[in-house]
């Protein structure tokens, strides 16, 4: 099968001189929850941002080979992002903030509201949407920005350490309520993490990187069932899983 | 509407501020004999006030009329100005300077020029009052115009934003608060720049505003009209201050730290 997103041969080098990428071949298959791994500078948040459009790699060439291409010849990325902060125009309700790629994308108020509507009620804030951003924990605050991204239902769904700043209870609750969304929703994700438990928890593949120059050490594929809760969390296979990508991770720090 | 504890004290505290001072005023310079010459008792000031009012009434409009003017084309002025500074680099770069030169520089000694070339005082008392008045409004728009969230600027970037929908739906919001301190500042501004510009224009005797009063009360020895002079630009700065001071917080109450209640 195709993947949605193919990456071949990627270098990035900022213009500070900085070699964030060396040689980054990934491909992204539909439908997957890839998690990226690796210790801090190896140039995680550096792969979301190429694949989002937001600057050019160096070198090589990122391709989405199933999605057409606009009237400028670009391809139609469909995508969402969601940054390790929640990101919201603090002047705006929480329903604005969510309307908001639905509002550059001019679409008219009376459809836009429907969907705000309904993508505020997937991550569990329905009675939130005239609420001022100032007025909603950290973790509410999170829980907007996830359906801001989602509400144009996209194909692929990057998130930046989205869960980073939050406590564990927070957290683990939040995981959970991301895994039912990708279920029911069918998207791809793209998830960069420190955390290996996370990783595991949440992804049907965990790619691990290594600094200087950013690169990929290891693509593993987690075995897991379709459906994870605290019994994986207890199960002999997560604590199998976790083991060799931290294995895999210690070695890419040695690297 | 209840007041809390903090509104009666803000209210309350100053007016005993004020009525201590005028009272000791008052007393010291009964018992103490001073010269009224020298300093009248604020109870000649307040008769002043009464028997010049018509004049003094007449005099305040001319001084507001210029202020506010100066006012509204700072404000306006200045944002216009602060957006293309942020369109276009070049724009800034080329005309920062000469608005610094115009901040830096004494607006009593441009004063004389300008009245002479331009030959309406009005608006050489207006052109004066902008100059003192537009700075703050320019820098501190520019600071928030630019001062966005970096992320917020790739989410617009990644939907396709276009510029003016950047501009509008980000920028603008983002930079008002900046904006409504920076009228804070310019609104006192203009007044003092109404003021400074009718004293060296009223010293050719072609205006007739509160700053005129002062030096003509001053030549005739009328003391107790300039005081009550000086006393209508005070009450007319801290209006214009309370004025904006509540727009801004109607325009930023539902969202900006500065002026939402705090419950915590
Ligand atoms: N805008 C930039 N300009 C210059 N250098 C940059 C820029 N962004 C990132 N870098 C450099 O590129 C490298 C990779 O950065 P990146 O942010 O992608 O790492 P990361 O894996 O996301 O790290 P972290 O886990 O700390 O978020 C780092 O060495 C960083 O200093
Ligand atoms: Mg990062």
């Amino acid at each position: 099968m195709r993947p949605v997103v193919r990456l071949a041969g990627i270098g990035k080098s900022y213009t500070t001189g900085t070699e964030a990428l060396r040689g980054v071949d990934l491909d992204i298959a539909q439908g997957e929850f890839l998690s990226l791994v690796g210790p801090s500078g190896c140039g995680k948040s550096t792969i979301l941002r190429l694949i989002a459009g937001l600057g050019e790699p160096t070198v090589g060439s990122i391709d989405w080979p199933t999605t057409t291409v606009d009237a400028s010849g670009r391809p139609e990325r469909s995508l969402g992002f969601v940054f390790q902060e929640p990101t919201l125009m603090p002047w705006a309700t929480v329903a604005a903030n969510v309307a908001l790629p639905l509002t550059l994308k001019r679409q008219p108020r009376s459809a836009v509201r429907p969907l705000v509507l309904d993508a505020l009620a997937m991550v569990g804030l329905a009675d939130f949407a005239d609420a001022y951003p100032r007025a909603l924990s950290g973790g509410m605050k999170m829980r907007v920005s996830i359906a801001r991204a989602l509400v144009t239902r996209p194909r692929v769904l990057l998130m930046d350490e989205p869960f980073a700043a939050l406590d564990e209870i927070t957290r683990l609750k939040l995981n959970d309520d991301l895994l039912a969304l990708w279920r029911d929703l069918g998207f791809t994700a793209v998830f960069v993490t420190h955390s290996v438990y996370e990783s595991v928890y949440l992804s049907t593949r965990v790619v691990v990187m290594a600094p200087r120059p950013g690169r990929i050490t290891a693509d593993l594929t987690i075995a897991g069932p379709e459906v994870r809760d605290d019994v994986f969390r207890t199960s002999p296979t997560y604590n199998e899983e976790c083991r060799r990508v931290s294995a895999a991770l210690k070695e890419a720090m040695a690297a | 509407m209840t007041l809390s504890r903090d509104t009666v004290t803000a209210i309350l505290a100053p007016l005993l501020v004020a009525v201590l001072l005028i009272g000791g005023w008052e007393v010291a310079v009964t018992v103490w004999r001073i010269n009224p010459f020298i300093l009248p008792p604020p109870s000649a000031i307040w008769r002043a006030l009464g028997t010049d009012f018509d004049l003094l009434a007449s005099s305040l409009g001319l001084t507001l009329a210029v202020t506010v003017s100066a006012f509204a084309l700072a404000a306006v002025g200045g944002a216009l100005l602060a957006i293309l500074f942020v369109s276009a680099r070049w724009v800034e770069l080329a005309l920062l300077p000469y608005a610094i030169v115009l901040q830096v520089t004494p607006v009593v000694a441009i004063a004389p020029l300008l009245i002479i070339w331009v030959k309406d005082p009005f608006t050489a008392m207006l052109v004066l009052a902008w100059i003192v008045a537009f700075f703050p409004v320019v820098s501190n728009a520019t600071l928030g115009l630019r001062s966005t969230d970096h992320n917020l600027l790739n989410l617009f970037q990644l939907y396709g934003a276009s510029r003016w929908q950047q501009l509008w739906l980000l920028r603008i919001p983002n930079a008002l608060p900046y904006y409504l301190a920076g009228l804070k500042i310019s609104g006192g501004l203009s007044l003092i720049g109404a003021v400074v510009a009718e004293f060296v224009a009223g010293s050719g005797g072609v205006a007739s505003g509160l700053a005129y009063r002062i030096l003509e009360a001053g030549y005739r020895l009328q003391i107790p009209r300039m005081f009550a002079a000086l006393f209508l630009i005070s009450s007319a700065g801290i209006v214009i201050y309370l004025l904006l001071s509540l727009i801004s917080h109607l325009m930023l109450r539902r969202w900006h730290e500065s002026a939402v209640a705090r419950e915590n």
